[in-house]
């Protein structure tokens, strides 16, 4: 390990460092602006300028210059403050200094930069240069004449997200940066450059001149628009959230969003549920809680308890989830389900419907085999990890499932369960490459399990995993793929039918055959409402969606952003998400309606406050009682033989843009897949 | 001028020469002859490179759009807008300035009849400014399609000139005749061989 000095305090650095980490290391702040740990090093900005001896007589770059044993580097010194100087200057000189009108204002790279670092005034008198705004799309909001030319919006375009839309154009003071022409940023991680963005020449379209962020309470929570459990930071000013930007974890998101967690943010404030509804003579009128629970309990009264049924949604709280198989024991039926798209897991082997290797893991896996998945939609950000991986070579991907472009090349099998057999019996050459991988990893999407046949394709998948060493000692690379933040935490708290009760589909076939005659849906908003028949449904949840729609009485939950919440991630990570701000009008948080409704039926759940619903929950499953931490799983027998049918795997997810409540309701999103989606380009006059 | 073309594919010819520059690099960089395909799509298309032009040259070479858009728009070489069937590209860097350039621009917007960064309007010459050729020791100087002028007057601007209206082709090369870029008294050293 090379041993330099820093300002006079001699370090160890690893080999292969660059000056720059060797500073950051003594906990000297460099400046920069191109220099991301995350993206290739550019070395164009020039403001990480350090003295560096032995070497020329001049300012070194450090971002770009590697460490060399016995380096002597000064970080303060009179010539490195010069630099400096100068190189803010000349940044400065063609930036237009519009802090007051900027979005970026406050949360600046420039700003602060110039502050710390720069001149104190300017001598340049000759015309700024002007730029003309492009188009990249309905997310992110240009303002060219700003943009110092740091191209890490460029390298994260390129390298991370895997769409190579964004260039440089021209040359010297006429270089610009562009989308190619006439086309505007396609990928799921957009929202990205946003952040990246040192100054404010990319800034988010939705929050523009909206707020400034000191004037935002921020909020440090989880995603859960999908089952990859992002860790987020919520801007929200009074009640209502301004931004959803992410947070650092290196384990789950690192530091990037997808645009669904990120922009969906606005839906929070549409088609909201904020009182109680009571159906009367065909119509939903406002009701108070009192007459919401009375209806409730008076249903509950007129039948058996088995003709009462629960549906789990895909963003319920873990804290909901467990009050609800609590209240359905309470009130006696076996018939509760969390897996409101049919998936066939099963909730007796944990290890069936984790994502076993874990989200890091993926960095450490040397094949793939995809099947019935498009990570890209279901889980952007992973599937972000797995192209980082596939760039670093030596890492084949094969894909079984709908033929389409993951921003890596995967090769593709097959579209259905018979490529799956003919891996299996070594009949695919993809076989070969499994068989030759040291850490092989099988990526399932929870659509392929949520088929009739699921329990023989998850069945057939885990004998491929256990053929070619996909589960061994150290290892487990088999990994389901889930989307629904609430499944695992579902799952673990054991939201299956109990002894002889019904499953989704046949909680729906009794809603039809009127054998059930009470549904009580959380949030669950996926299933076909056509088909609960002549049932009494009770919806409890935040938005007016599909779910709302079909109620007989709405209960008004707490979206995401409103309460304290358990959420476990599709890696199996237990994490919790914060409230930003309370619930809207009468809304409460949706433990605690349950909680109230076991009152009003008089068999009151044994929890009186989170603390002791947490408690209860970490008795039911020790899982939740480690709190972002994963707890592996055992590998087991799971799944059932049988034969599976020759239908392809489906892409279940349409539309990136809009696969839940949230989304469905932000207008944001739906610019987006008009803009964006699988049918973009057309107009409402189509079809 | 003419629009945009929809579409642009190598001629047959252009197409095997395309092909011979792709082969010259190993596989797997091919994105190495993006710079000598693109200079062919420009000589078949009449000196200018059509954004239909660029997109065939990153389908060729298997490169997203936008990263052979980049090569196009940083080398002043290629041109991204329709020129004249004849561009002079007159160098006014400090040697050529020293040595008179602006005698030779003026005589060439005189004897062309329009400015520089103009083309005339029957399309046959353009005028352009341009920075250091590197002929500087043939100062002034200008260029012509792939063939130098040197060592330039106003006089041999206007015969020049004079000779590409007449549909001639003037000889490139020095205009007082020296060779292998010797002083303008004649060679001074190695004088006893012949070169």
């Amino acid at each position: 390990m090379p041993k330099v000095t820093v300002d006079g305090v001699e370090i160890e650095v690893a080999p292969g460092s660059t000056v720059l980490q060797a500073c950051e290391q003594a906990g000297k702040e460099i400046p920069r602006f191109c220099y991301h740990d995350r993206l290739s090093i550019a070395g164009n900005c020039r403001m990480c300028l350090v003295e560096v001896s032995p070497g020329p007589p001049k300012p070194q770059a450090s971002c770009a210059l590697p460490v060399a044993e016995g380096q002597q580097i000064k970080t303060d010194s009179p010539m490195v403050k010069k630099a400096r100087r100068g190189v803010m200057e000349m940044l400065l000189i063609n930036h237009p200094l519009d802090c007051p009108i900027c979005d970026q204002g406050g949360e600046c790279d420039l700003q602060d930069q110039a502050l710390f670092y720069g001149f104190d005034r300017s001598r340049f008198q000759e015309n700024k240069r002007a730029v003309k705004d492009k188009d990249f799309g309905p997310l992110i909001k240009t303002q060219m004449t700003r943009c110092i030319h740091c191209t890490r919006c460029v390298r994260f375009a390129t390298e991370v997200a895997g769409v190579e839309e964004l260039g440089a154009i021209g040359r010297g003071e006429n270089m610009e940066i562009t989308t190619t022409i006439g086309q505007m940023v396609t990928s799921e991680l957009s929202g990205n450059i946003i952040d990246l963005c040192p100054v404010g020449a990319l800034t988010s379209k939705p929050f523009a001149f909206t707020a400034r962020p000191w004037e935002l309470r921020k909020t440090e929570s989880v995603d859960v628009l999908d089952a990859v459990g992002s860790n987020i930071r919520i801007d929200a000013r009074g009640s209502e959230v301004m931004r959803v930007l992410p947070r650092l974890n290196e384990a789950v998101n690192e530091e990037w969003l997808s645009d669904k967690s990120r922009f969906a943010c606005d839906g929070l404030k549409r088609q909201r549920l904020d009182r109680p509804y009571v159906r009367e003579n065909g119509r939903l009128r406002e009701a108070d809680w009192d007459e919401a629970f009375a209806a409730i309990a008076a249903k509950l009264k007129t039948m058996p308890a088995t003709s009462v049924a629960a549906i789990a949604g895909d963003l319920a709280d873990c804290e909901s989830m467990l009050a609800l198989k609590d209240l359905m024991a309470a009130v006696g039926s076996p018939n509760i389900d969390c897996r409101q798209d049919g998936a066939k897991l099963d909730a007796g082997a944990r290890a069936s419907y984790l994502f076993n290797a874990t989200i890091a893991g993926i960095d450490d896996a040397d094949a793939l085999l995809i099947i019935g998945s498009n990570p890209r939609t279901e889980a952007a950000v992973l599937n972000a990890r797995i192209r980082r991986r596939w760039l670093k070579g030596k890492f084949s991907v094969g894909a079984i499932g709908e033929n389409v472009d993951l921003t890596y090349r995967a090769k593709h099998l097959g579209a259905g369960p018979r490529t799956l057999s003919d891996v299996l019996e070594g009949r695919d050459d993809f076989a070969r490459v499994l068989e030759a991988a040291e850490r092989p990893m099988i990526i399932i999407g929870s659509g392929a399990v949520a088929r009739d046949d699921g329990a023989a394709v998850l069945a057939t998948a885990r004998a491929v995993a256990e053929k070619y060493g996909v589960v061994k000692d150290g290892w487990n690379g088999f990994c389901l793929l889930q989307r629904a933040a609430s499944r695992v935490g579902g799952l673990d708290l054991g939201l299956v039918p109990g002894q002889g009760g019904r499953d989704v589909a046949r909680i729906l076939a009794g809603a039809a055959s009127g054998e059930i005659g009470l549904v009580w849906l959380l949030g669950a908003d996926e299933i076909d409402m056509n088909r609960l028949g002549s049932a009494f449904v009770v919806y409890q949840g935040h938005h007016g969606d599909a779910g709302a729609h079909r109620a007989d009485v709405v209960l008004p939950g707490a979206a995401y952003t409103e309460k304290s919440g358990t959420y476990v991630n599709t890696e199996g990570r237990v994490q919790r998400a914060n409230a930003a701000h309370f619930p809207l009008g009468e809304a409460k948080e949706d433990w605690a309606i349950l909680r109230a409704m076991s009152g009003v039926i008089g068999k009151p759940l044994a929890y009186d406050n989170l603390a002791q619903l947490r408690a209860r929950m970490a008795q039911a499953n020790p899982v939740f009682g480690r709190v972002d931490a994963i707890t592996p799983a055992t590998w087991g027998p799971f799944g059932a033989a049988g034969a599976m049918s020759d239908a392809p795997f489906a892409n279940l997810v349409a539309n990136f843009y809009m696969t839940d409540p949230i989304s469905r309701a932000s207008v944001t999103m739906a610019r987006c897949t008009e803009l964006l989606g699988p049918n973009k380009g057309a107009t409402g006059t189509h079809g | 001028m003419s629009a945009e073309p929809q579409t642009f594919a190598f001629s047959a010819e252009n197409k095997a020469k395309a092909d011979a520059i792709i082969a010259k690099y190993p596989a797997g960089r091919q994105r190495s002859a993006v710079i000598p395909l693109l200079d062919l799509a420009q000589r078949q298309n009449g000196g200018w490179l059509p954004r239909a032009a660029i997109a065939h040259v990153a389908e060729m070479l298997e490169l997203a759009e936008i990263r052979v858009w980049e090569v196009a728009t940083f080398y002043t070489m290629f041109n991204l807008e329709p020129v004249g069937r004849t561009c002079i590209e007159v160098c006014t860097t400090t040697p050529c300035w020293l040595r008179g350039s602006d005698a030779i621009v003026a005589a060439l917007e005189d004897e062309v009849g329009v400015h520089l960064g103009e083309t005339t309007s029957d399309g046959a010459i353009t005028l352009r400014e341009v920075e250091c050729l590197g002929a500087c020791v043939h100062a002034p100087m200008f260029q012509i399609g792939d063939d130098y002028f040197e060592d330039l007057t106003a006089e041999d601007v206007r015969a020049i000139v004079a000779d590409i209206k007449a549909g001639r082709s003037p000889k490139p090369g020095s205009r007082i005749g020296r060779p292998g870029a010797a002083p303008a008294s004649g060679p001074k050293v190695l004088t006893g061989k012949k070169a």
